[in-house]
């Protein structure tokens, strides 16, 4: 498996057996009913060296994001637009399935499925990054690393991240003389829209909200949606080998959508 | 100091090795100088007779030893033997030799007809020597392919207090919830019985026991607990 | 005192430093222990703004197998700064400093671990810094020795760290960023502190003969002190364990 960073756990098969044995009972091997996130722990300004951080769990899922700003020159089809760099790396520290070494499929995946959510809703009024326009505008880096990883990155990793762009403060920046003068001065990040990322896993016939790594390793295949507080969906990523019939997206958006509600109360904490 | 333990940390001092407060010191520490220091996260208890300090690892990895039971499962299929990963840093090797004591005849391609990726066996670790990985046996009565059950994963460390003195921990539990444990020395333990919910009652029984280790009075509160669960 | 410290002024007339202490004075250390569910052993550190996290998997199976080493574990090492954790974004690729400190770093812990008693297998220990302020080799060092232990590897010590710096004549201990920017020196020193070896020694800056003696001293004493956090934070951890309680 060149392409992938990720090394392959055997599960042994009676796991399976007993997974789908306790799914026919509506129940989950760690006791949640199938559409029930596990506990949800987020904590922000963990870093007051960075400009927005957060750590977000999913029982003991453990992903941490940090916003760093950095004048930037936009790109030249959007002159007056603030630019956003979303980077993920799952490095070895967080499990003994990833493998040191730059950054493969899965980083970058994890990071473009972020990058696409924030940027659809949009999350960000990329209007009010820019400084002078065609020339500087601020870009926005959002740092993603796994501390712990148990299953589900995907919607950690969002949490956290929105959670580091809702928290955060960027220096104020002024044009004096034609030049660039970034003030001590802070201001909020301009939020536009909250945007959350649900995954759904389907294991056998069953789906499942916020799998974990095992339910992740045995499932046939996963589905991300995120959407905007007003439930329009901003992105979508199917993954894993295993294939969904049409009822079964539709099902697992649906799903999707009244899980979201949780996330968007755990986000309404920040204020 | 009899009956009172303590947790020790790596290369502290455990005790004196001879002259006044001299102690008799057995487990994981070295010898340093004039001192027994601790090797690994232990905790030091005195013996039932409290002549000797024993020191015992709180974690670490399952290393094998030669005539140990273990649960494995099969991480590939090779042609001639398969892998198991035994939980330890060493992969053990089951050759089909050790397999049935009759010649095997099939085909090798058909390894996987007999063991396949993800089956879970019940073997006997029989050469070990950190130079050349395990080799296991599943050719006497008792071992071979486990069919069904619950796995508990423990930490290796903890499983003599699992099997408690002289197997008495897990009598009870077989006793009392009519089921069968089989305790791999390996940190992976089996339970097996007819009712579901008796095995997962077992199952916490042993996640305690584990949680609990070095506490004082563990069977009678496993018992009561066992009991509260059933109620 | 140096230009470059009077610049900044890191010693006010009352021998003070930038952040009130006084030259003798260590910076607040915190130290948690198994905080992380799939490393065998994990600590995190609080060094005054530093925040280090080390995880250690291991002994393990070594990938790839070829670098296994017939007769002992092969101990690993990385060191790396998460981006967000410094002033200035930091890219993710690795600098050649975090290079040799994952190096430094591993030196200083190998001689702590009777790594004879593994052959075969490797024992990674993986560090991020989540946020820097000077300092962080030494809080890394902190935090992957209370790791280590926290793995149940068999040790001959745990390993503690502390840096001695210098502002003009006067040796401090513990230097922060600006002292480590705008100082006269810094030495990181590392030691088992049981045994009383020095397992990391390094040094940037002018230092006399007689200094670099009562550095050495300055920097045991401390290290006796973090050694103390260090175990209370082991021993605390595994109590409650002890007692029935989940950690983590």
């Amino acid at each position: 498996m060149a392409e992938s960073r990720f090394s392959v756990k055997v599960i042994p098969t009676l796991r399976k057996d007993l997974l789908l044995a306790s799914l026919k009972r509506g129940e989950r091997l760690d006791g949640r009913g199938l559409h029930d996130y596990r506990s949800i722990k987020l904590q922000y300004n963990i870093v007051s060296k960075a400009e927005g951080s957060a750590l977000a769990q999913l029982g003991s899922t453990k992903v941490v994001a940090g916003l760093k700003t950095v004048l930037s020159a936009p790109f030249p089809d959007a002159p007056d637009q603030g630019v956003l760099i979303v980077n993920a790396e799952l490095t070895p520290l967080a499990s003994p399935l990833f493998e040191p070494g730059p950054p493969g499929e899965e980083d970058i995946e994890l990071a473009r499925i972020v990058d696409r959510g924030i940027r659809s809703a949009p999350a960000i009024d990329f209007g009010k990054l820019s400084i002078m326009p065609g020339s500087k505008v601020w870009g926005l880096f959002i740092d993603i690393y796994p501390l712990d990883y148990d299953g589900n990155l995907v919607d950690a990793a969002g949490l956290a991240a929105m959670a580091a762009l809702l928290s955060g403060k960027i220096p104020k920046a002024v044009v004096e003389d034609n030049k660039v003068v970034v003030l001590e001065e802070k201001e909020n990040v301009p939020v536009l829209n909250k945007v959350v990322f649900v995954t759904i896993a389907k294991v056998g016939e069953y789906l499942l909200v916020d799998p974990s790594l095992e339910e992740e390793l045995l499932a046939d295949a996963r589905i991300t949606f995120s959407f905007t507080e007003r439930g329009e969906i901003c992105a979508i990523q199917k993954m894993g080998a295993g294939s969904f019939s049409v009822k079964e997206i539709l099902e697992a958006q649906e799903l999707a959508e009244k899980a979201s509600k949780h996330l968007f109360q755990v986000l309404s904490q920040i204020v | 100091m009899q009956g009172a333990q303590r947790i020790l940390v790596p290369g502290e001092v455990v005790g004196e090795k001879e002259g006044r407060g001299r102690v008799e010191v057995e487990g994981a520490v070295y010898k340093a100088g004039s001192q027994y220091r601790a090797k690994t996260l232990s905790v030091a208890r005195y013996d039932e007779r409290g002549n000797v300090l024993r020191v015992i690892p709180l974690k670490g990895k399952y290393i094998p030893s030669v005539g140990d039971i273990v649960i494995g499962i099969i991480v590939e299929v090779g042609f001639t033997s398969w892998l198991v990963d035994i939980n330890s840093p060493y992969t053990a090797v089951l050759p089909v030799s050790e397999v049935s004591s009759r010649p095997v005849t099939i085909p090798r391609s058909d390894l996987s007809k007999i063991l396949d990726e993800g089956d879970m066996i019940l073997a006997k670790v029989i050469s070990f020597d950190k130079t050349k990985d395990p080799v296991l046996t599943i050719k006497e009565s008792k071992l071979g392919k486990i069919q069904r059950g619950l796995l508990v994963e423990i930490s290796p460390k903890k499983v003599p207090r699992v099997i408690g003195r002289k197997g008495s921990m897990i009598k009870l539990i077989e006793s009392m919830l009519d089921v069968e444990v089989v305790v791999g020395q390996n940190g992976r333990v089996l339970v097996v019985g007819s009712d579901r919910r008796r095995e997962e009652i077992a199952a916490l029984a042993i996640k305690k026991i584990e949680a609990e280790a070095h506490t004082e009075g563990l069977t009678s509160r496993i018992k009561e607990y066992i009991e509260g669960m059933l109620r | 005192m140096s230009r470059k410290a009077q610049a900044v002024k890191l010693l006010d007339e009352q021998g003070r430093r930038v952040d009130g202490r006084l030259p003798d004075e260590m910076r607040p250390l915190k130290i948690e222990v198994g905080k992380l569910k799939n490393a065998d052993g994990s600590a995190y550190v609080e060094l005054g703004n530093n925040k280090v996290i080390a995880a250690v998997y291991g002994p393990r199976e070594v990938v790839p197998r070829h670098e296994a080493l017939p007769d002992r574990a092969l101990l690993r090492c990385r060191y790396s700064m998460l981006p967000f954790s410094v002033a200035e974004r930091k890219s993710p690729q690795p600098t050649r400093r975090e290079i040799e400190i994952s190096k430094v770093v591993r030196e200083a812990l190998a001689p702590a671990i009777f790594l004879e008693e593994y052959p075969r297998t490797a024992i990674d220990v993986y560090i991020h810094v989540i946020e820097a302020d000077g300092g962080t080799r030494t809080a890394s060092i902190i935090a992957a020795a209370t790791a280590l232990a926290d793995a149940g590897v068999a040790m001959r010590d745990l390993v503690a760290a502390v840096a001695i710096g210098k502002i003009g004549e006067v040796l401090v201990v513990d230097i922060n960023g600006l002292e480590d920017q705008y100082g006269d020196g810094d030495m990181p020193i590392a030691m088992m502190p049981q045994l009383g070896e020095v397992t990391l020694l390094q040094a940037d800056g002018v230092f006399k003969p007689e200094e670099i003696k009562r550095a050495l001293e300055m920097a045991s004493k401390h290290i006796r002190y973090i050694h103390s956090v260090q175990v209370r934070a082991l021993k605390e951890t595994y109590a409650k364990v002890e007692e029935g309680e989940v950690v983590g």
